[in-house]
């Protein structure tokens, strides 16, 4: 591993190590450029990861303190948890459930597809699908994405097994075991998934690409990363030509730090990206970095998620088993006739036990509660995934009234729901309720809306400086030297989940930066 | 640094305030998990009888007949420990308890109910129907009770111990699923 000193002002400097960060400090550090790569959380292993649930949670979560706003459900079911993602190397590719499929071409054009949606502040994407194609295609290799390039598929849960049969019977065609970044068999080093059904508590099996083990390690191996754990960013500096000149974080033991930098990205979540941004203000920004036209944060989007768990006479025992391997995709389309825009997935999903109450089911107790949690073994489950529509006010801000553990102001998440995303989400609840029942579901039960787990967009990319934070590469409008790289940057969210997209686009970001290192450019 | 030191010496002076006590039913899902014939479980800033109507509450808030009450005794011991840390805690506790009256634990379920029902947006509930929730179904002996069984890498997984094994619905085709990896 490389030691880059605080002074030295030649490396590029990573802030955050997940699907964005960490592809990028394997991509840079493999093309010989040197990279401070910060991470806020600690270092765990295959080893290391606890298999007690609620342990796994404290271990891996982000936990520090958010607040939030708006009319979303979560904001009523879980007020101290916005969202749900990790804190730890590797970021939320160690908790994620590794469903991998790709953005529609139409998906990047949903302005010109949609037309004007009242409310929503819609624009293009500034890169076609065709140009994100081959990056997708790097990236399906690189995580040895399953029905892709001949890698087989992961054989059928019982969990899936009643998915499937319910779909079949609503007359779905695109009904398999999922694009999944899980080995269905030994690939790059690691082993093929066993099936334990903890892919969010940490892969033990390693089967589950994380950057954790793949990337990060590589980056290292190339002797040109320097990466500092429990290194919190708590500001972006710059110089009076207006490039960013340093990085300043605090350590493991509390003590400030400023690493000189010839090139600053960020890739810390959505939530932390466009925070640290914001607390990067200066004489010279004073919105804040990237933020003259005041898009940071704004255009916040998080996908429309919501359980339906289906009881049946007979055991499913669903939480055996890779959680997310099953999809429905033939929603995923935009046909307005459904009462909404966009598309939407039904993906396969299970919760552990103790899990289960806190999050799956909306509040409750006595007698009911207790009848659904009776029948936990009996029970399947599904969730949506489907594309938000952006709103410029649905964005992060800074909440001045609630500080860190550093006195710095913590992020303050507000969700209004458009129309259009309560209607997704209704008809999305409405056909899996149909597809259970179709099999013979004694019972179903609609779950809330979980914390966000899926980011994004609060720095999005667009053509018009205007309407974004960043070019078609991250590059910030504002700032040469200033890159966005995690799922802050994508323009609108869609209904693919989002990791396969972050990865092609900090693949493509990487080749972008090295270039322009070379050249001279930045 | 005051409130550091009196914290170590009420955590030196700490004793037992009371008693949560049982049987091991024979055959029970319990049974499977228990280390003995009986358990007990220490309180370190409730009384025996505080416990055992908290115990009621959390029956009532998630009523699983057939649960041991060794089960929801770990839901105490949780709340107790946080109100031996806590003096506000435990004032909640105390003053929760109060508002729900002597006798709670021997009414029968639909009063028990009704009474819960009545305080519903208390802190005191709200504070007891979380725990209750978090811990429950977090112990072992719910995992048996379930039929939960949790982590199993230490086991090498489902693959070999029942991921595919329902037999009520057709089998998913090949080309939909993916074959069963063969370890090297």
């Amino acid at each position: 591993m490389a030691h880059i000193d605080l002074h030295n002002s030649s490396a590029v400097v990573i802030i955050g190590s997940g699907a964005g960060g960490g592809t990028l400090a394997h991509e840079l550090t493999r093309r010989g450029i040197k990279v401070v790569l910060l991470e806020a959380g600690k270092r765990q292993s295959t080893e290391t990861f606890s298999q007690v649930p609620g342990e796994a949670f404290l271990q891996l979560t982000w936990l520090d303190a958010r607040t939030q706003s708006g009319n979303w459900g979560v904001a009523r079911d879980f007020p101290s948890l916005p969202v749900w993602h990790c804190k730890t190397v590797g970021g939320t590719t160690v908790h994620w459930t590794a469903s991998a499929p790709r953005l529609q071409p139409w998906e990047l054009r949903v302005k010109t597809t949609y037309g004007d949606v009242a409310g929503a502040s819609l624009i293009d994407w500034p890169i076609s699908y065709e140009e994100l194609e081959r990056y997708y295609e790097i990236a399906e290799r690189r995580l040895g994405v399953t029905r892709r390039n001949g890698v087989p598929g992961l054989p059928a849960s019982n969990n899936f097994k009643v998915m499937y049969a319910g779909a079949k019977k609503l007359g779905y065609k695109q009904v398999h075991t999922g694009h999944m970044a899980i080995n269905s068999r030994a690939f790059d080093g690691r082993g093929a998934c066993i099936q334990q059904g903890f892919c969010v508590q940490g892969c033990k099996m390693g089967a589950k690409w994380s950057t954790l083990y793949t990337e990060i390690p590589r980056a290292e191996a190339t002797g040109n990363l320097d990466l500092r754990i429990e290194s919190t960013a708590t500001k972006i500096e710059h110089g009076a030509d207006g490039r960013v000149s340093a990085v300043v974080y605090r350590d493991g033991q509390g003590k400030d730090q400023r690493q000189k930098a010839r090139l600053v990205c960020v890739a810390g979540n959505a939530i932390e990206t466009a925070r640290l941004l914001l607390l990067s203000s200066s004489s010279k920004f004073p919105q804040g970095l990237g933020n003259s036209t005041g898009q940071v944060g704004r255009n916040y989007c998080h996908q429309i998620t919501g359980f339906v768990w289906g009881i049946f006479d007979k055991p499913v025992y669903s939480w055996r088993g890779a959680t997310l391997a099953g999809v429905v995709e033939d929603e995923v389309i935009n046909e307005p006739r459904r009462g909404f825009v966009g598309g939407y997935r039904l993906e396969l999903l299970t919760l552990d036990l103790p899990t289960f109450p806190l999050v799956g089911l909306s509040y409750g107790w006595g007698r009911d509660f207790a009848s659904i949690m009776e029948s936990y073994k009996n029970m399947a489950g599904m969730f949506i995934n489907g594309e938000d529509l952006p709103r410029a006010d649905n964005r992060i801000t800074l909440n001045s009234n609630v500080k860190d553990a550093y006195g710095l102001p913590v992020a303050n998440v507000h969700v209004d729901e458009h129309s259009n995303d309560q209607a997704m989400r209704i008809h999305a609840q409405g056909q899996m309720s149909k597809l259970y029942d179709a099999i013979g579901a004694k019972r179903i039960i609609l779950g809330p809306t979980p914390p966000a787990t899926h980011n994004l967009c609060a720095a999005r990319m667009s053509a018009d400086p205007r309407d974004g934070v960043t070019n078609a590469w991250g590059q910030t409008h504002d700032v040469k030297n200033l890159f966005i790289s995690d799922g802050s940057v994508l323009t609108t969210p869609g209904a693919a989940n989002p990791t396969l997209t972050i990865v092609a686009l900090a693949l493509r970001q990487a080749e972008y930066i090295s270039q322009q290192m070379k050249t001279r450019r930045i | 640094m005051d409130e550091l030191t009196n914290m170590n010496r009420r955590e030196l002076l700490k004793t037992t305030t009371g008693m949560l006590t049982g049987l091991v039913v024979a055959g029970s899902p319990f049974a499977l998990v228990a280390r003995g014939p009986a358990w007990a479980v220490d309180l370190t800033a409730l009384t025996s009888a505080e416990g055992t109507e908290l115990m009621a509450v959390a029956r009532t808030i998630a009523p699983h007949d057939k649960l041991d009450d060794a089960a929801y005794a770990m839901v105490i011991r949780a709340i107790d420990s946080d109100a031996s840390k806590d003096e506000n805690t435990r004032k909640m506790l105390k003053g929760g308890l109060a508002a729900l009256g002597p006798g709670f634990a021997a009414t029968v379920e639909n009063d028990r109910v009704a009474a819960l029902k009545k305080i519903e947006s208390s802190a005191f509930f709200q504070a007891m129907r979380l725990k209750t929730v978090q811990v429950l179904y977090a112990t072992p002996i719910a995992y048996a009770y379930f039929g939960y069984e949790g982590e199993a890498f230490s086991k090498g997984g489902y693959l070999l111990r029942g991921f595919n094994d329902l037999r009520w619905l057709p089998e998913v085709p090949l080309q939909d699923s993916g074959p069963m990896p063969v370890s090297s």
